[in-house]
């Protein structure tokens, strides 16, 4: 499994992720490698083998549909890049 | 006092021959003089630790001390410290000072443990030499041109180099018992669930698990005491009864059956390693242990199966550092796509872009089957490879890595090459088994570990099989030169 320049790319988009022009053939080069490692699973048989997801045979635990966290909202925009009146702002979204 | 275990420091603390005020003063001494050399170190926090020293001082003379009480011990960077910067290794996180505790952090406060300070570790746990680290590589204090091991490797070298009492990591693939390994000190990677990850950094959900990194299997008994325990806040915290990992260290090994596994001494593992593990194996014989070669026969797929399903969760995981709410963002973003993908663009470092474009690769429309699904029924074939081996063997030892610590920058170019240090480690975490590693001897001046894997939550067994080797070896409490 090769990856060209243009894979690079849509990955990168689909993952946010700004890579400089000069980095991508280095990245096509090294996920390719790894894709590559990867590919000897094809080889292996896993008919009728049912997908494992967690290590152990464990269900989702449920709680009790009541409030058990308190408001901290300030302590926790105190770290963030830009806040105002308890709002979180980003750039312009809709003109 | 330095070089003392925890089991040590805590007996001459309760008789008073010094306070944790002064073994505190001491460790940060040697951090101030001795760290340079290693880059071990992300944070010292001088202050909340001699504060921490002095209550702990009171709590013993008021004689409501426990074993850890007043024992200075650093973090790994990836543990969330309230006030505290909580880097993670990452310029994403540069400037993320922790708004709590992580619950493996406030259960050594409680326990009236001394945090030194945060140590260094490869971006987001990812890496096997501790060289994709922000704020530099950490060096191998047995030898200053060989790399500690990652992700813990920062963890590893504080406890090599005497500058903590021991440490605590995480291991994803082997990040506990590689660095562990490479630096000549003990490590436990719990069964997956036993501690909680609440506010552990996440990389992996379903391979992520913190453990102890120590001098020796009794300290490391002493410290899962600590961490281990159900906690409501990680919905896979498992509920299990409270267990003193110290009760059983002693106890008597013949009649012990220790399985083998043909595929972990075979091709890529270095004739002078394999020549170590086996002389630590035949002490065990001398023990009375019974020892049979097993086979677990899809052993060569681990590192494959791992490289799907670790960079799967780690593209999910990591799609939280966006610039928006906590940590890194750039500067003059011209739309709000433009926020996210330089944000994350310059606040992550090469390896972790690669692991979260593979991570997405594999889960985009058109791959999932192919690789994904794929991936998680082989994790299944690997852990029914340890079932069929745990009906005939009480416990799985082997190498720890494939190879002594290697040169700083001898592997950082080639991902697909660091990727094969952790053969030997990734499938108890695939599996979520426990394992060990302990010191087993050197090549030339680095250490090699030997690897101890056992049944599901049988920590306390690894524990005493590790301890009674630790009793008729002193390999573990061997200092290197430069920090004696």
């Amino acid at each position: 499994m090769s990856l060209k320049r243009s894979d690079v790319e849509r990955v990168a988009h689909l993952a946010r992720l700004e890579v400089a022009e000069s980095d991508i053939a280095e990245y096509a080069r090294n996920l390719s490698n790894i894709l590559g490692l990867m590919g000897q699973l094809e080889a292996v048989d896993t008919h009728g083998v049912k997908p494992m997801a967690h290590p152990l045979d464990a269900v989702q635990r449920l709680r009790a549909d009541v409030v058990t966290e308190t408001d901290q909202h300030e302590q926790f925009q105190a770290i963030a890049p830009k806040v105002a009146d308890g709002l979180y702002l980003v750039p312009k979204v809709l003109e | 006092m330095y070089t003392k275990t925890i089991a040590q420091l805590a007996e001459s603390l309760q008789k008073g021959e010094f306070s944790s005020e002064e073994l505190t003063r001491t460790y940060l001494d040697r951090i101030e003089k001795l760290d340079s050399q290693v880059n071990a170190y992300v944070t010292v926090t001088v202050e909340q630790a001699l504060a921490a020293a002095k209550a702990a001082d009171a709590r013993i003379k008021a004689g409501t001390a426990g074993p850890l009480t007043g024992i200075p011990i650093a973090h790994k960077d990836i543990f969330c410290t309230d006030g505290v910067r909580t880097s993670c290794g990452s310029k994403m996180l540069d400037n993320f000072v922790a708004p709590y505790d992580a619950t493996v952090v406030s259960r050594f406060k409680e326990a009236g443990v001394v945090m030194l300070g945060k140590t260094n570790m490869d971006e987001f746990a990812m890496g096997s030499s501790n060289e994709t680290s922000y704020y530099g590589a950490v060096r191998n204090p047995w030898d200053l041109n060989a790399v500690p091991g990652g992700s813990s490797g920062g963890s590893a070298a504080v406890v090599a180099a005497r500058l903590a009492a021991a440490s605590t990591g995480t291991d994803t693939g082997g990040s506990i018992r590689q660095p562990a390994a490479l630096c000549g000190i003990t490590g436990l990677k719990p069964t997956y669930g036993l501690v909680s990850r609440y506010g552990m950094i996440a990389f992996a959900s379903s391979l992520d698990q913190a453990g102890p990194m120590a001098q020796s299997a009794e300290d490391c008994a002493i410290m899962l005491g600590a961490m281990a325990g159900f906690d409501e806040r990680d919905s896979t915290s498992v509920e299990r009864p409270a267990t003193d990992y110290r009760v059983g260290l002693n106890n008597p090994l013949a009649g012990l059956k220790i399985g083998l596994p043909k595929e972990y001494f075979g091709e890529g593992l270095d004739a002078d390693v394999a020549r170590v593990v086996e002389a630590a194996i035949a002490e065990y014989k001398k023990m009375g242990a019974e020892v049979v070669e097993i086979s677990l026969p899809n052993t060569s797929l681990a590192v494959p199966v791992y490289y799907v399903v670790a960079p799967a969760e780690c593209s999910s995981n990591l799609s939280r550092f966006d610039g928006v709410r906590f940590g890194y963002r750039c500067e003059d973003p011209k739309d709000l796509m433009d926020l996210y993908k330089r944000s994350r663009g310059e606040g992550f470092g090469p390896e972790v872009k690669r692991r979260i474009m593979i991570g997405t690769y594999v889960l985009s429309a058109g791959y999932y089957d192919a690789y994904y699904l794929k991936a998680q029924k082989a994790r299944q074939l690997i852990s029914d490879d340890f079932k069929s081996a745990f009906e005939q063997v009480d416990v799985i030892m082997g190498p720890t890595a494939p190879t002594f610590a290697f040169n700083l920058g001898e592997k950082s170019d080639d991902p697909v090459t660091m990727y094969l240090s952790d053969i030997y480690t990734i499938a108890a975490n695939l599996a979520g088994l426990p394992g060990m590693s302990i010191p087993a001897g050197f090549v030339g001046n680095r250490p090699v570990g030997l690897q101890l894997i056992g049944n599901y939550f049988d920590e306390a067994r690894l524990l005493n099989v590790a301890h009674k080797y630790q009793q008729v070896s002193d390999w573990h409490s061997r200092v290197p030169k430069a920090f004696e």
